[in-house]
This record gives structure tokens, sequence and C-alpha cells, in this order.
């Protein structure tokens, strides 16, 4: 797959980032050369491996259901100016 | 440091003036070194008041406290109650925490006086501390101040050289952020196996990755915070339950018959000479011990650990950024633009350089297409990276290799490294941080004035054999 600007572009933007052209020039090559050693995973057999999402072994944990305590609702609000009638205030929707 | 823990409990040296003395020397050291983003000062002094209050009532409880009175630096990306902690990124500025990280309440409880946060690369993103968040500034190295402390945990590991008082540090490592910074800072580094320390409250950087340890001047110290840490955590959904174990005991006799793998890939060309030297030293003075070694060959971890632990870490790292929106907490501009044209400003004004490449490479290997060619292969090969290493550890009781290929570099000399020349700094430390395996940074001396360090890699949950060979190469 051809890595150009225009991939680091629609990348970034997936992931909410806009990049200054300058940037764009910058990282082309470093994200080109980091990928083609990345791609040296293709030289690994792996055939039927089990991936290992986790380092060691762990298994589920459930608990009952009970109610605990948790922040209250002015605490988890303190941390931000952008707030209003007890709810967190975003940046408009529509 | 049992030493000073005796004349804190009796009294004999005052509580509150030795906080004092250690705050005066951190803000004078940082002055220079750039160890801490903050220093916490008000709520190290409040700790001590409080100490002095319960030892002079008598406190019973205060007797048993493990850590009592002993200043202890945090990795600024562990979660401090009302401390400003960032994890070295201004899109956290102004961030305080509203609960205290397991690791954190752990120490508080055994009378842990916390000095400060220190500082990083960005998130964990480096090995220099040079990827530092924007306005943030870059640690030096304590023996040469043109060199680089190493990183992530840069700042740790420098104050934990630098400081004249009795003190530990708390770091954390993703792809080799202990056991890197001890060894360009010429102390102990202890990366502990995956979920043996709960991660509830670290900023994380890759879940299946991370870990926090600490870093010590002595082998005992470094097991001291290590015995104060570990522990199952109901918090943490990956933590391990594990009997618990005595770390501090150090000095069994039985250590004299274990058997040592040096790792021979590990030794080849690019290895600078001064570090095989000391290496060689280190290992001829297990050898001196009784410890009977041989060079085996684990070819996996060295040759395709670093692409399998980069796709794995920036996956995981561009998912876990993906909540720094400028929204509830950390730094917020004026709301304006709709939702993605605010998260949009918000990220691409307050991430730096290395932040934003890392995001973009593990978001391309998330997409759909690659995900199977890059992401899902890392991971089949940490499987089979792990049996390898499993297999090697029915022999072996550790494993040697040197923890960095080189002596501490320039800042100069770092500013010419391509991003990937960077990333290939970690070689010999991705493999036991992918494989969830717990290795110790064991200063081995200095060679042309700069120290070398030796890694130690155990099997899982095997922490207490390399405290042991690391007590051993301490005397």
């Amino acid at each position: 797959m051809k890595v150009d600007k225009e991939l680091i572009r629609h990348v970034a933007g997936l992931a909410r980032l806009k990049l200054t052209e300058k940037e764009i020039e910058k990282f082309l090559p470093q994200l080109k050369e980091a990928l083609e050693y990345f791609s040296k995973l293709n030289e690994v057999k792996t055939g039927n491996a089990k991936p290992s999402f986790q380092p060691v072994e762990i298994k589920n944990v459930l608990r009952e259901d009970k109610e605990e305590k948790c922040l209250t609702q002015n605490e988890a609000l303190s941390l931000t100016e952008h707030k209003k009638d007890g709810y967190f205030k975003g940046p408009k929707v529509v | 440091m049992l030493e000073f823990i005796k004349k804190i409990k009796s009294s004999e040296i005052d509580i509150v003036e030795h906080t004092h003395k250690v705050i005066d020397e951190c803000k004078k050291i940082n002055r220079e070194y750039n160890y801490f983003n903050f220093i916490s000062e008000e709520l190290a002094l409040e700790q001590a008041n409080n100490i002095k209050k319960q030892l002079k009532n008598n406190d019973k409880n205060i007797k048993n406290k493990k850590l009592l009175g002993v200043a202890v630096s945090v990795k600024d990306s562990i979660c401090v109650k009302d401390v400003e902690s960032t994890a070295g990124s201004r899109i956290l500025k102004g961030y305080k925490p509203l609960f205290d990280a397991t690791v954190i309440k752990k120490i508080k409880e055994e009378g842990a006086i916390i000095i400060g946060k220190t500082s990083q690369d960005e998130f964990g993103f480096g090995s220099f501390s040079v990827n530092i968040g924007i306005g943030f500034k870059v640690p030096k190295n304590p023996i040469d101040n043109e060199r680089t402390c190493g990183g992530s945990s840069g700042g740790a590991a420098g104050i934990t050289k630098k400081a004249s008082f009795p003190h530990i540090a708390l770091g954390e490592s993703t792809g080799g952020s202990i056991a890197e910074p001890a060894s360009f800072c010429d102390v102990f580094g202890l990366c502990p196996t995956y979920g043996l320390v709960s991660r509830y409250g670290l900023i994380d950087f890759g879940n299946s990755l991370d870990k926090i340890g600490p870093l010590g001047k002595t082998c005992y110290e470094t097991a001291l915070l290590q015995e104060a840490i570990s522990g199952y955590d109901e918090k943490d959904s990956t933590s391990l339950n594990v009997p618990s174990q005595d770390y501090t005991n150090l000095g069994n006799k039985n250590i004299k018959n274990a058997k040592i793998g040096v790792i021979k890939e590990a030794f080849s060309e690019g290895v600078a000479k001064e570090v095989k030297k000391k290496i060689w030293e280190g290992i001829k003075k297990l050898e001196s011990n009784g410890i009977k070694y041989e060079e085996i060959s684990l070819e996996l971890p060295i040759k395709y650990g670093l692409a399998a632990y980069y796709m794995i870490g920036t996956s995981e790292a561009s998912t876990n950024l993906a909540k720094f929106c400028g929204m509830r907490y950390g730094i917020s501009e004026k709301l304006e633009g709709n939702f993605n044209e605010y998260f949009t400003k918000i990220r691409s004004g307050n991430f730096s350089e290395e932040a934003k490449r890392r995001i973009i490479l593990g978001t391309f290997a998330r997409m759909s297409g690659y995900r199977d060619a890059y992401y899902i292969k890392a991971m089949k090969l940490r499987a089979l990276m792990t049996q390898e290493y499993k297999k090697a550890f029915k022999k072996y009781d550790a494993l040697i290799s040197p923890t960095v290929a080189i002596l501490p570099p320039k800042f100069r000399d770092i500013e010419k490294l391509t991003p990937l020349q960077n990333y290939m700094m970690d070689v010999m430390l991705v493999g036991p941080n992918v494989c969830g395996l717990p290795h110790l940074n064991v200063p081995v001396g200095y060679e042309n004035k700069l120290p070398v360090g030796m890694l130690l890699i155990g099997d899982h949950l095997q922490e207490k054999k390399l405290l042991e060979l690391g007590s051993l190469l301490e005397k």
C-alpha cells in the first residue's frame, strides 16, 4: 500500500488530528520508515498461534451488582469550567 | 534506609524538619536537572506533620509502617489526589485527580512522603525523556548533564541517583521505561510481572503492556517499594490474584545454585564494546559466587520484538489517547465549532509531535484491512515469544543481556536520530515487556566515566530471584 500525504491526512483525520503541511512533510518519510520496519512481522510464520491479547492469563472477574460509593455530581464536574445545570457542557452537536 | 526509618520512629530525626530539607534539596536539584514536573511541597509537609502527630501520640500503628518518613517521587503518569498529574502532556495541564492510584494509596498507608511528580516523555513515548509535552523541560543525566538520563521514567531515575536523602521512586514501564533510565543513571530499576502491581490510577499508554515499578539506589530499597505496592486489586481487571511475597529478606544462600542463560543475540555487533566488557565482568562476578551460566540463543524477541512491541504499543496508545478531547478534565478552550472541530483543535494543539506520530501509526495498524496483517500478527508473535522464553526458563533461573546497547548518549547526538532509530534503543527491553516478564536493571560499574547496566530477566512472578541476583552483584 502506498504511504503518501493523502493517507497520512486521512489517518490523522480518523484520530481527530489536523496536521500542518510542515508536519505532514516531516512525518511522511518517518512513518514510511517505521511501517516498512513493522512489515518485518510478515517474515515470521505465526501459523495457528493463538493471539495473546494479555501477556499473562487473566480470568474474568465478576462482582455483585451492588450500589457503591462513587464521585458526587459536584466532584465529577469540579475539573472543568464547561458545565451547566449539573451536566458537562460540550460543543454543539447539530 | 532501615536505619533512617528507625530514627524516624524513635523521633531521633524530626520528620517535619527532615521533609523541609528534602523539599529544599529537590527544588535546588530541579533548577539544574528538571527531574520534577511538580514538587508537592504542600502534600509532603501535611503528611510529615501527620506522622509527627501520630508519633507524639504514641500511635501503635505507626511502628509497623514499612516506609515511614521515606521520600517517594512519583512518575507524572500516576495519579495523586489533588496533585497535578499530567503524564508530561499539555493536554492534561491542570488535571488534579479526585482520587489516588492504588499504588499511591498503598504507599501512603505505609507512611511514605510524596515529594513530587517526576518528568517523563509525554505519556511514556520515548527512551530519552526528550519527547516531552509542550511546555515541559527535559531532565538531564545526573552523571553528565550534556547527556540523557534515559526514559521514559527519566526524572524518576535522575532524582534516585541525585538525592542525598533516603528516597525511592515509582516509575512505569511499557517497553523498557524503568530499566533503561535506571541503567543510564546508575540505579536499580525493577519492572515487575504484568498484573502484579495494580494499574488503577495510571494514566495509561498500552493496557496490555503497562507496569508500575520501583527505582532505588540499592537493591534492598527497590525491593522494599516493590513489596509495598504488590498485590491484588479488584479495581484493576488485569490484576493478578497471587499470594504476597517477602522481597526484602535478601541473602538466601540457595541463589548460588541458580543457573543463568546469557542471551547470545544481545551481544551482537551493534552493542558498544564498553557495554559488553562491563556486562561480562558482571557475569564473571556471578560465576565467582558459584552461579553457572551458559550462552543461549533467543531469536524471536531480539529480532522481531521491536516490531511487535511498537505495533501493540501504538495501537493501544492510539485508543487510550482518544479520550483526551478538552472536556471534563485537563486543558480546555473556548467551546467553538461542532464536536469534531473542537476535539480536533484541542488535540492538534496540545499533543506533541511524538504523540501525534504514535497515534497515526496506531490508528493505521487498527484500520480495517490492516488489522489482521499488523495488530493480530503482533499478538500472535507475543504468544510465540512467550513460549520461547518459557522454554528457556525451564532450564534457567534468569536470563542476562545488556539493558541498553550503548552508553548514555549526548543530547546533540540524539537530535540526529530518526524516530525508528529512537525506537531501536529498546531492543533488549521490548521482549520481556511485551511478554509481561519481570526484569531488573543492575548497575555493573562505569566505563569512560559512564554507567553500564545489566538486565536480568525472570519468569513470571520470579521477582525475588532477580533481586537476589542483583544483591549478589551489588556486594
